[in-house]
């Protein structure tokens, strides 16, 4: 209930707060204003990873600042920052292959199949899995599996085999969006058309119309089911 | 349930609601009449409320009516003092300076630098710490067979009351397939039939299905693909840097920008032949007291230093509410609840289970309904923390289309309730409406190109291609057709420009205007970061 009140320490500094806000909101609560830790307050950008530590358990746990809600005792630090590796490529130059995504991140054979980044992702992906299946070159499915990845990096803070998860599934899923994926054949014609000037005159003719008529012309919309 | 900590009222409310589910399976609740719906929105919507809005004392739109929040900004005073600012010597030399790390900047970095010029872009927070990060349903293009850039055209004029500029308009339903093309060039991953056509949906307002979608990340999926591809292509990016100021030279045209570094606190100068405004909206001013679906950056900055600069601003007397923002649990109060909720079937109503309004009337008039019923009928529910709603009876979804229907479909939704102990499949949801998007702001060319010579500004930050309301999927539209097309144009035009003598006379000259017009005050914007100090509540 909104009167009750939880112990929470952060960064090893006691503070009491109202029980059931989230971490990020017990955080100002407590008077922290933040720069970094703090992007789009929903569960969407990643940017507020965190590391906790509940009271009588002995275990690390990790989770977003703005999705998990406070408990009495947590001990908390946020990690708003990862130096981690990032390859540079020019996506139009490469292959949809595993030799491709060797090439930009050979640390990726170092997987030890530990599970540890499954039992870390915020978002329940099957990271481990996942990483297999990069393993096997298996594009199409790791954009697939890897698709709701916030990339906030939790992975990448715990992994022994110091891979980040992360940015070889982007590489992934741009190769699979960009070769694996077929070409929409409307989207070309489309193209083709404008660029032949098929709707200048129409347009040119729309936006010179006076309001009257453009009403006259909206109202008279047909829509489709 | 008990989990969830509901209150005694909230739970006997929620039974009621369940009662009156069979009755209302069978009732349709009927459409608004025109004259009733103006009315409702003359009464109860926050845009057509007196007290909501004043208005603006100084500048070009002098005698405007905005709302509070964005006029207390307006005619507040410049972070530095014009006086002493010392601007020489330049901390950056650049090209072309990007203000806004979101999709609108990082598409024009990405433009203007395949044009061959050195481009430089700072932002707020991360690179991708922005509202593009934040949309889920969907991206407008006219590409399919029954469909044109001039029916797109028709839909937009349309939704936005007829008063939208014809010229952006025109420029956004021409590049939209062009714009869906660079996106799967770039490799993001649209939803697609097996074949490759695209998968599209209506989206309100649309007469033809035109939406695009990324599963329920389109957002997301656009703007980390963006921000990988400025890493690949080794743009500079300064992060936790926001703008403070522009810099005009001595003949007035836009020569770059102040940066504060929000870590060391210092001031850091950047010349630049052409600067690009891409700073995104206003919800965290929460407009009338409302909660918010916007990111924590979103605090209007690019108006306060346009305006500063002699830009002028248009459409911003009105602004969007999401009808159904969450209200309940707390801790993700202004967040957003699909409207796909109630295309599936759920029903909104009240404290006593009864309907109040037909689902899908426009968002202007479901929050105009919703909040009616909140304070002037005082058939809300009451939360814990003292928060009004109306129910959104989310089982219907399963009821009407067969159970699994919630987590096959609203995944993302399902996911958000599920976090804080909910199960939106089996009870029903508490909403009100949610400050979402800022339909107006700074007049722009089909190029990006402001009154100001050298300063552009795209995306969120300007005003004229919505008109009065934008509909969904136009704006992460707008931001990448005028995004691309200002990154084009200031590229091309560096190469001519001769830069005179820096100076921030603009900021002395808006001072004495406010001192003119009486305005003693020691507010200083842009406001940069929300204040949610010892608050923890109420605000998403
Ligand atoms: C929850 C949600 C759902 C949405 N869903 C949809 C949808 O389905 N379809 C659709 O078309 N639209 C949708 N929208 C709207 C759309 O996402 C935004 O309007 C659009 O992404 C804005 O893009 P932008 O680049 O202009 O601004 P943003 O993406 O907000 O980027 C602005 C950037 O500028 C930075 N910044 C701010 N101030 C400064 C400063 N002073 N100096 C430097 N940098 C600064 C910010 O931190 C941010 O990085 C949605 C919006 C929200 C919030
Ligand atoms: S702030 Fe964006 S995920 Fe938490």
């Amino acid at each position: 209930m909104a009167t009750e009140t939880v112990n929470v320490y952060i960064m090893g500094k006691r503070y009491t707060v109202p029980a059931g806000l989230t971490i990020m909101k017990a955080m100002e609560y407590a008077g922290y204003r933040f720069i970094r830790g703090c992007g789009c307050r929903g569960g969407f950008c990643g940017a507020c990873g965190t590391v906790y530590r509940l009271p009588g358990d002995y275990r690390l746990k990790v989770g977003l600042a703005c999705q998990t809600v406070v408990v009495d005792g947590m001990h908390l630090t946020q990690i708003p920052f990862f130096p981690a590796n990032k390859a540079t490529y020019d996506i139009s130059e490469l292959q949809p292959t595993l030799g491709v995504l060797l090439a930009h991140y050979p640390e990726l054979s170092r997987c030890l199949g530990c599970n540890t980044c499954t039992k870390v992702c915020p978002q329940e992906l099957e990271v481990m899995d996942i990483m297999a299946a990069a393993m096997r070159g298996d594009i199409e499915k790791v954009a697939n599996m890897s698709f709701d990845c916030l990339m906030c990096g939790l992975c990448a803070a715990r992994c022994p085999a110091e891979i980040v998860q992360y940015n070889i599934f982007i590489l992934a899923r741009r190769l699979y969006g960009r070769y694996l994926v077929p070409e929409a054949e409307h989207l070309r014609q489309r193209l083709a058309e404008i660029e032949e000037g098929r709707f200048d005159q129409e347009l040119d003719r729309l936006t010179a119309l006076d309001r009257e008529s453009l009403v006259a012309l909206y109202n008279a919309r047909d829509i489709e089911p | 349930m008990a989990d969830a900590g509901y209150s005694q009222s909230m739970l006997e409310s929620m039974r009621i609601v369940e009662q009156t589910r069979p009755r209302r399976m069978e009732e349709a609740f009927p459409r608004l009449e025109p004259e009733e719906k103006q009315q409702l929105l003359e009464q109860f919507h926050p845009d057509y409320r007196k007290d909501t809005t004043r208005q603006l004392r100084v500048g070009p739109n002098a005698g405007d009516r905005m709302p509070h929040e964005l006029v207390d900004l307006l005619e507040a005073r410049s972070r530095l003092d014009p006086e002493s600012f010392q601007i020489e010597p330049w901390d950056y030399q650049t090209d072309v300076l990007v203000i806004g790390g979101g999709g609108a900047g990082s598409s024009a970095a990405l433009t203007a630098a395949e044009a061959g010029v050195r481009v430089l872009l700072v932002t707020k927070l991360r690179l991708g710490d922005a509202n593009t990060m934040m949309a889920q349903g969907g991206i407008q293009a006219a590409d399919k067979p029954n469909d044109s850039p001039a029916i797109h055209y028709l839909d937009v004029m349309g939704g936005g009351g007829f008063v939208n500029d014809p010229v952006l308009v025109r420029a956004l339903v021409r590049d939209a397939p062009f714009i869906i093309r660079w996106l799967e060039e770039l490799g993001c991953m649209f939803t697609k039939e097996p074949d490759g056509t695209m998968i599209t949906i209506h989206g309100g307002g649309t007469s033809r299905k035109r939406m695009h979608f990324a599963r329920d990340y389109t957002g997301a999926e656009i703007m980390r693909t963006l921000r990988d591809e400025v890493r690949n292509r080794g743009l500079e990016v300064i992060e936790y840097s926001p703008a403070v100021e522009l810099v005009l030279d001595d003949a007035g045209r836009c020569c770059g920008a102040v940066l504060w570094n929000l870590e060391t606190g210092e001031y850091l100068t950047v010349q630049a032949k052409a600067v690009i405004l891409a700073t995104g909206g206003f919800g965290r001013l929460h407009v009338a007291g409302f909660p918010t679906t916007n990111h924590y950056g979103a605090t209007a900055d690019g108006l306060v230093m346009a305006y500063r600069a002699g830009a002028s601003l248009r459409f911003l007397e009105s602004t969007q509410f999401h009808p159904t923002g969450v209200a309940y649990p707390e801790q993700i109060v202004g967040l957003l609840v699909t409207e796909k909720v109630r295309g599936l079937g759920a029903q909104l109503v009240n404290a006593r289970g009864e309907q109040f309004v037909y689902p899908l009337e426009t968002r202007d008039a479901v929050s105009a309904a919703i909040i009616r019923e909140c304070t002037h009928r005082g058939l809300g529910v009451t939360t814990p923390t003292g928060m009004q709603g109306v129910w959104l009876d989310s089982p219907m979804i399963d009821l009407i289309h067969g159970e699994g229907t919630i987590q096959r479909e609203l995944p993302a939704m399902y996911r958000q309730y599920q976090r804080f102990g909910i199960d939106m499949s089996k009870h029903p949801i508490l909403v009100y409406p949610t400050l979402h998007y800022q339909n107006g702001g700074v007049r722009i060319d089909e190029y990006g190109r402001t009154e100001v010579p050298g300063l552009y500004v795209a995306g969120e930050t300007s005003g004229g291609v919505h008109g009065r309301n934008r509909l969904m999927g136009n704006s992460l539209l707008d931001i990448l057709v005028f995004g691309r097309r200002a990154g084009r144009a200031a590229a091309e035009e560096v190469g001519s420009v001769r830069l005179g003598k820096p100076t921030l006379e603009h900021v002395r000259a808006y001072h004495r205007l406010l001192d003119e017009a009486g305005i003693e005050t020691d507010r200083v914007s842009p406001m940069l970061l929300p204040d949610y100090l010892g608050k923890g509540a109420r605000r998403s």
